[in-house]
C-alpha cells in the first residue's frame, strides 16, 4: 500500500501564513494581542494536526522509500536540476511531529509568558517564521533546500535571541549567533560544493544511492565532505568549537530558548548526520569524529553547569550536553539511537525550560511589585518555591528524573542506549577511541544527575530567599501556562516507551511496561543504507562493555547510580545555606574557572576575534583606503585631472596660435596627401 | 611678351603682399594689398579671365578694402601707432610652418607638373566669341549654377542685417 | 602660365598665413584673410584656363562671400572696439582655460 500524504505542503505553508498574518498585525495594529493570540498558536495546532494525519497513514502504508513531492523546478543549470520538493519517509515525518507537537506547546505557553509585553504580535510573527524554516529544513529533498531552511531557522534565531534589541547586550547576543553560525554554514556549502562535483546531484535519494559505489570506505573525499557537514553541525548545534552562542542566547524570551534552543533549532545538526548516515557510514573517521567531539562537548558543558548560578544558564548548557550524547549516537552510525535522544530531550528540555520559565515569570511579578533589582534568573535568590508553585515543582521534577536517566521515564531509554551503543561499536580500527566515549558518557551522565539535582534544590527546596514583601506577590503562573507543562510532563514519562530495548524489556521489575523497539524498527528504511555499510567493514558488534557487564547489567547500574547522585546531591545541599545574589562573592579556584566556562570566550576572543579585527582594520587602511581609494580611484583621477591640464594649457584664448594651429594641422594633412 | 608682363604683375603681387604683413601703419598695409589686388587682377586678363578682372578691381579693391579704409579711419587707428608685430619666436615659427605649407600647396595644386591644357582654352575662347566676356560666365552661372547664386543672394541678406544690427551703438 | 600662377597662388597663400600668426592688429589679421582669399581665387582662374569656364563661376561666388564675410567682420570689430579701446588681439583672450 502506498503512502499519499494529506495536503503536505500544508504543513510547511501554514506556519508562513501564521507569519504573515502576525507581521502585518506587528506592524499595522500591535495592540491588538487577540490576533496573534489566536493565529500564532492556531496554525501551530492545524499543522500537527496535518502532521499526525499524515503520520497515521504513513502508519498504515508499510513506506520502503521516501515519497518525493517536487513542487516546482528552482534551479535548473546544466546537468543539475535542484527543485523546491519535500521528502516524506520515517525520519522527516518523525522530525515535523516533533517540531509541531512541541512548538505548540510553546505557543500556547507563550500566550501567557508574553502577555504583557508590547512585542506580541512581532514575537508570534517570529516564532512562526521559525517553524516555517524548521519544517522547510526536516522536509526538504535536497541539500539546498535544506540549506534554505538552516539558514533561515538560523535568521530567526538572530531575531528571536535580540527580541529585546533595546537592551545592548541581548541584541549582541543574537549578533553573536548569527556570526558563529555563519562559520558554520560555511562547512555545510562546502560539503554540498564537493557532493556535487562528486556526484552530478544534490537530492538526498539520489545522492545515497549512488554513495555506497561511488565512494572508498574511508576514503579523502567521503572523510572530507562528512566533516564539512559536521562543522555545520557543530555550529547549529552548538558542539565544540562552535557553542559559544548556546548559553549566550539565553537573552531570548524563555520560550524561544525552549523551541529554539532544546527542541528544534540545535536539533537541526544531528538531523543532518543521520539524514546523512551512508555518508558518514562510509567515512569511519569523520564518525569517530563525530561522536568524540559529541562525548567531549557533553563532559566540557556538563562541568561549566555544574558552577552556574543563572538558572537559564544550567539548562543552556544541559542543552549542549545533551545534544553531545545525540552526537555520540549518530556518530557512532546507531542513528535510531540519536533520534530517539532527540525525542525524549525535546520534551523534557522544553518541559525544564518551560518550567524554568514559569519560574522566572513568578519571580518577576513578584520584583515587580516591590520594584526590587534582583536577577529573576539567579537561582541564588530564589529556594523553597515548592510551596508557592505546585504544577512547576512536580513536573519540573518529572523532567530531572527524565534528563538524569532515571526509569521509567524518557531519558533513562533514550541516554541509556546511546551509552549502551557507545559499549558495544568499540570496534574496528577507532574502538580505543570509542571505549574512551563511553567512559566519557558515564562520566557526563553523572554530572547531569548533580547539576540538575542542585538546580532544583536550590530552586525549589530549602528556603525562600526573597524578602517578605515579594513572597506576598508570589504564586503560581496562569492555567494557559501550566496546562503545557503538564502535557509535557506525561510525554516525558511514556515517551520513552516507545523504544524499550530487549535488554531491559525481558528484565522482570524494570521490564514491567509496554514495551517495544518500535522506534527502531519504524526509522529502519532510513537507516537501512547505513546499516549495511557499518555492518560491511566493521563486522559484530560486542556484547559487552568494556569494563566487563551486558547490556542489562548497565542498564540497571546505570539507573542506580543516577538515583544514588541524586539523593546524595539532596542529602549534601540541605546542610548548605547559600546566599541571595547580591550578597554573594563571585566564586574562585577551580569553581571559579567552571563559572567563567573555561574562559573558553576569553580565549576565543583574544585568539580569533581580535587578530580578525586588526587584520580587518589594516586591510582596510592601506588596501582599501590607501591603494583602491587613494591610487587607483583618487589617483587614476588626479593623473587625467593633470593631463588635462597640460592639454589645458593649448587654449591660450590667443588668436595668433589658434591660426598657428589650424596651419600646422593643414601642413600635416597636406603631408600626408602630398608625400 | 606675355611671360614677361606675368612676371611683372607677379612681382607686383608679391610685393604688395609682403608690404601688409610687414607694414608699419594699417593704412600703409592696406594699400599694399590693394597693389597687390590690381596686380591679381592683371594676371587675371592674361589668363583671360577679363570678367573676373573686373569684379576683383570693382568689388574686391574698390569695395570691400574702401571699406576697410573706411574702418580704419572710423576707429582712429592711424595715429599714436604703436607697433604691432609678435615676437621674433612667433614670425620664426610662422614663417617656418608657412614655408612648408606653401610648398605643400604647391605640390598639392600639382603646379609643377599640372596640365597646362587640358582642352580648357579652347572653350574658354569659344564661350568668349559666344557670349562675350561677361556672358561666357553669366550663361553657365544662371544655368547650370542657378542655385548657388540665389543662396548666395540670401547671404548677402544676413550679412548685411548682420552688419548692421552689430555695428549699432545702441541696438 | 597656368603652372606659375600656381606657384604664385602657394606662396601668397603662405604670406597670408604668415600674416595671420604675426600680427596684432585685428584688421590687418583680416587684410591677411583676404589675401588668402585672393590666392585662392588665383588658383581656381589658373585651373580654368586649363579646365574650363567653371572655375570662373567658382571665383565669382567667392568674392561674393568675401565681401559678405568682411562685412560681418569688420562690424564685429567694431562693436568690440567700443567695449575694449583697441583692436589689439592679445587682450581678446576671453576663451583662454
Amino acid at each position: 500500500m502506498t503512502f499519499e500524504p494529506i495536503l503536505p505542503w500544508a504543513i510547511v505553508l501554514l506556519p508562513l501564513l501564521g507569519f504573515a498574518v502576525n507581521g502585518a498585525t506587528a506592524f499595522l495594529a500591535p495592540e491588538r494581542k487577540e490576533i496573534p493570540t489566536l493565529v500564532g498558536p492556531g496554525v501551530l495546532a492545524l499543522a500537527f494536526v496535518l502532521a499526525v494525519l499524515n503520520f497515521v497513514r504513513m502508519l498504515g502504508a508499510d513506506l520502503h522509500d521516501p515519497v518525493i513531492l517536487p513542487y516546482w523546478s528552482w534551479m535548473p543549470v546544466g546537468a543539475l536540476q535542484i527543485d523546491v520538493a519535500l521528502q516524506f519517509d520515517q525520519l522527516s515525518m518523525l522530525m515535523a511531529l516533533i517540531v509541531t507537537g512541541v512548538g505548540s506547546l510553546i505557543h500556547v505557553f507563550s500566550i501567557g509568558y508574553m502577555r504583557e509585553d508590547p512585542g506580541y504580535a512581532r514575537y508570534f510573527a517570529y516564532l512562526n517564521l521559525f517553524v516555517f524554516f524548521m519544517l522547510v529544513l526536516v522536509l526538504a529533498a535536497n541539500f539546498p533546500l535544506m540549506f534554505v531552511g538552516w539558514e533561515g531557522v538560523g535568521l530567526c534565531s538572530y531575531l528571536l535571541i535580540g527580541f529585546w534589541f533595546k537592551d545592548r547586550e541581548k541584541a549582541d547576543a543574537g549578533k553573536k549567533a548569527f556570526i558563529v553560525n555563519r562559520i558554520g554554514d560555511f562547512g555545510f556549502l562546502v560539503a554540498m560544493f564537493l557532493i556535487f562535483a562528486n556526484l552530478g546531484t544534490l537530492d538526498f535519494v539520489s545522492v545515497f544511492r549512488a554513495a555506497p559505489a561511488a565512494f572508498t570506505y574511508g576514503g579523502t573525499v567521503v572523510t572530507a565532505i562528512t566533516l564539512f557537514l559536521f562543522l555545520g553541525a557543530t555550529g547549529k548545534s552548538a558542539q565544540i568549537p562552535l557553542y559559544v552562542w548556546l548559553p549566550d542566547a539565553m537573552a531570548g524570551p524563555t520560550p524561544v530558548s525552549a523551541l529554539i534552543h532544546a527542541a528544534t533549532m540545535v536539533t537541526a545538526g544531528v538531523y543532518l548526520v543521520a539524514r546523512a548516515g551512508v555518508l558518514f557510514a562510509l567515512a569511519p573517521l569523520s564518525s569517530t569524529v563525530v561522536a568524540g567531539v559529541g562525548a567531549a562537548t557533553a563532559l566540557l558543558a556538563a562541568t561549566i553547569a555544574v558552577a552556574q548560578y543563572d538558572i537559564k544558564k544550567v539548562l543552556a548548557y544541559s542543552t549542549v550536553s545533551q545534544l553531545g550524547y545525540m552526537f555520540i549516537g549518530v556518530g557512532l552510525g546507531a542513528y535510531a539511537a540519536g533520534i530517539f535522544h532527540l525525542m525524549t530531550h525535546a520534551f523534557f528540555k522544553a518541559l525544564l525550560f518551560l518550567g524554568s520559565g514559569a519560574v522566572i515569570h513568578a519571580m518577576h511579578e513578584a520584583f515587580h511589585h516591590t520594584h526590587s533589582d534582583w536577577d529573576p534568573q539567579d537561582m541564588r535568590n530564589m529556594g523553597g518555591l515548592r510551596h508557592y508553585m505546585k504544577i512547576t515543582w512536580i513536573t519540573m521534577w518529572i523532567a530531572t528524573l527524565a534528563i538524569a536517566g532515571v526509569w521509567p521515564f524518557a531519558g533513562f531509554f533514550s541516554k541509556d542506549e546511546i551509552i549502551w551503543q557507545a559499549a558495544a561499536r568499540a570496534v574496528g580500527p577507532y574502538a580505543g577511541w570509542v571505549q574512551a566515549i563511553w567512559v566519557v558518557a558515564m562520566a557526563a551522565a553523572m554530572l547531569t544527575a548533580f547539576y540538575m539535582t542542585r538546580l532544583m534544590v536550590m530552586t525549589f527546596h530549602g528556603e525562600n530567599r526573597l524578602g517578605a514583601e515579594e513572597r506576598k506577590h508570589l504564586h503560581e503562573v496562569p492555567r494557559v501556562m501550566t496546562v503545557p507543562l503538564l502535557v509535557l510532563a506525561v510525554l516525558s514519562v511514556v515517551g520513552g516507551w516507545v523504544n524499550v530495548p530487549h535488554a531491559v524489556g525481558d528484565l522482570p521489575l524494570l521490564g514491567w511496561i509496554p514495551h517495544s523497539e518500535w522506534l527502531h524498527e519504524w526509522l529502519h528504511p532510513v537507516t537501512a543504507a547505513a546499516d549495511r555499510v557499518i555492518e560491511e567493514h566493521l563486522g559484530a558488534f560486542r556484547d559487552a562493555a568494556p569494563l566487563g557487564g551486558g547490556a542489562s547489567f548497565w542498564a540497571v547500574a546505570s539507573f542506580l547510580l543516577a538515583v544514588a547522585i541524586i539523593l546524595l546531591t539532596a542529602r549534601a545541599y540541605r546542610g548548605v545555606t547559600i546566599r541571595p545574589a547580591v550578597e554573594s562573592a563571585p566564586p574562585t579556584g577551580l569553581r571559579g574557572v567552571l563559572y567563567n566556562k573555561w574562559y573558553v570566550d576569553e580565549i576565543y576572543d583574544a585568539a580569533v576575534v581580535r587578530p580578525i579585527i586588526a587584520a580587518s582594520r589594516g586591510l582596510w587602511r592601506w588596501v582599501d583606503q590607501g591603494l583602491i581609494d587613494g591610487l587607483l580611484v583618487n589617483g587614476a583621477a588626479r593623473l587625467f585631472g593633470r593631463l588635462g591640464l597640460v592639454g589645458a594649457r593649448l587654449q591660450s584664448g590667443q588668436i595668433n596660435a589658434y591660426a598657428f594651429a589650424i596651419a600646422v594641422g593643414v601642413l600635416i594633412l597636406l603631408g600626408f596627401v602630398v608625400l | 611678351m606675355t611671360t614677361l608682363l606675368f612676371y611683372l604683375f607677379a612681382a607686383l603681387a608679391l610685393g604688395g603682399a609682403l608690404g601688409m604683413v610687414l607694414g608699419r601703419t594699417p593704412i600703409a598695409s592696406l594699400l599694399s594689398l590693394v597693389s597687390s589686388l590690381f596686380s591679381l587682377a592683371a594676371i587675371y586678363v592674361l589668363l583671360e579671365a577679363h570678367f573676373i578682372a573686373a569684379i576683383q578691381i570693382i568689388v574686391y579693391a574698390g569695395a570691400i578694402m574702401v571699406l576697410f579704409l573706411f574702418v580704419i579711419m572710423l576707429l582712429n587707428l592711424g595715429h599714436d601707432y604703436q607697433r604691432d608685430l609678435r615676437e621674433f619666436g612667433w614670425i620664426a615659427a610662422g614663417s617656418i610652418v608657412a614655408g612648408l605649407g606653401g610648398y605643400a600647396v604647391m605640390r598639392a595644386l600639382r603646379a609643377d607638373d599640372a596640365v597646362t591644357d587640358m582642352g580648357g582654352s579652347i572653350l574658354i575662347e569659344t564661350a568668349l566669341r559666344e557670349f562675350n566676356a561677361v556672358g561666357a560666365v553669366a550663361v553657365p552661372m544662371f544655368r547650370s549654377y542657378m542655385v548657388p547664386f540665389e543662396l548666395t543672394s540670401i547671404l548677402l541678406l544676413v550679412a548685411i542685417v548682420g552688419a548692421v544690427l552689430l555695428a549699432k551703438r545702441r541696438v | 602660365m597656368v603652372t606659375e600662377s600656381l606657384i604664385l597662388s602657394a606662396i601668397l597663400f603662405s604670406i597670408g598665413v604668415l600674416g595671420v600668426v604675426i600680427r596684432r592688429n585685428a584688421i590687418i589679421l583680416f587684410m591677411c584673410i583676404e589675401l588668402m582669399l585672393n590666392a585662392v581665387n588665383l588658383a581656381f582662374v589658373a585651373f580654368s584656363r586649363a579646365v574650363g569656364i567653371e572655375g570662373q563661376v567658382f571665383v565669382f561666388f567667392v568674392m561674393t562671400v568675401a565681401a559678405a564675410e568682411a562685412a560681418v567682420g569688420l562690424a564685429i570689430i567694431i562693436s568690440i572696439f567700443r567695449h575694449t579701446e583697441t583692436v589689439d588681439i592679445k587682450n581678446f583672450n576671453l576663451l583662454r582655460w
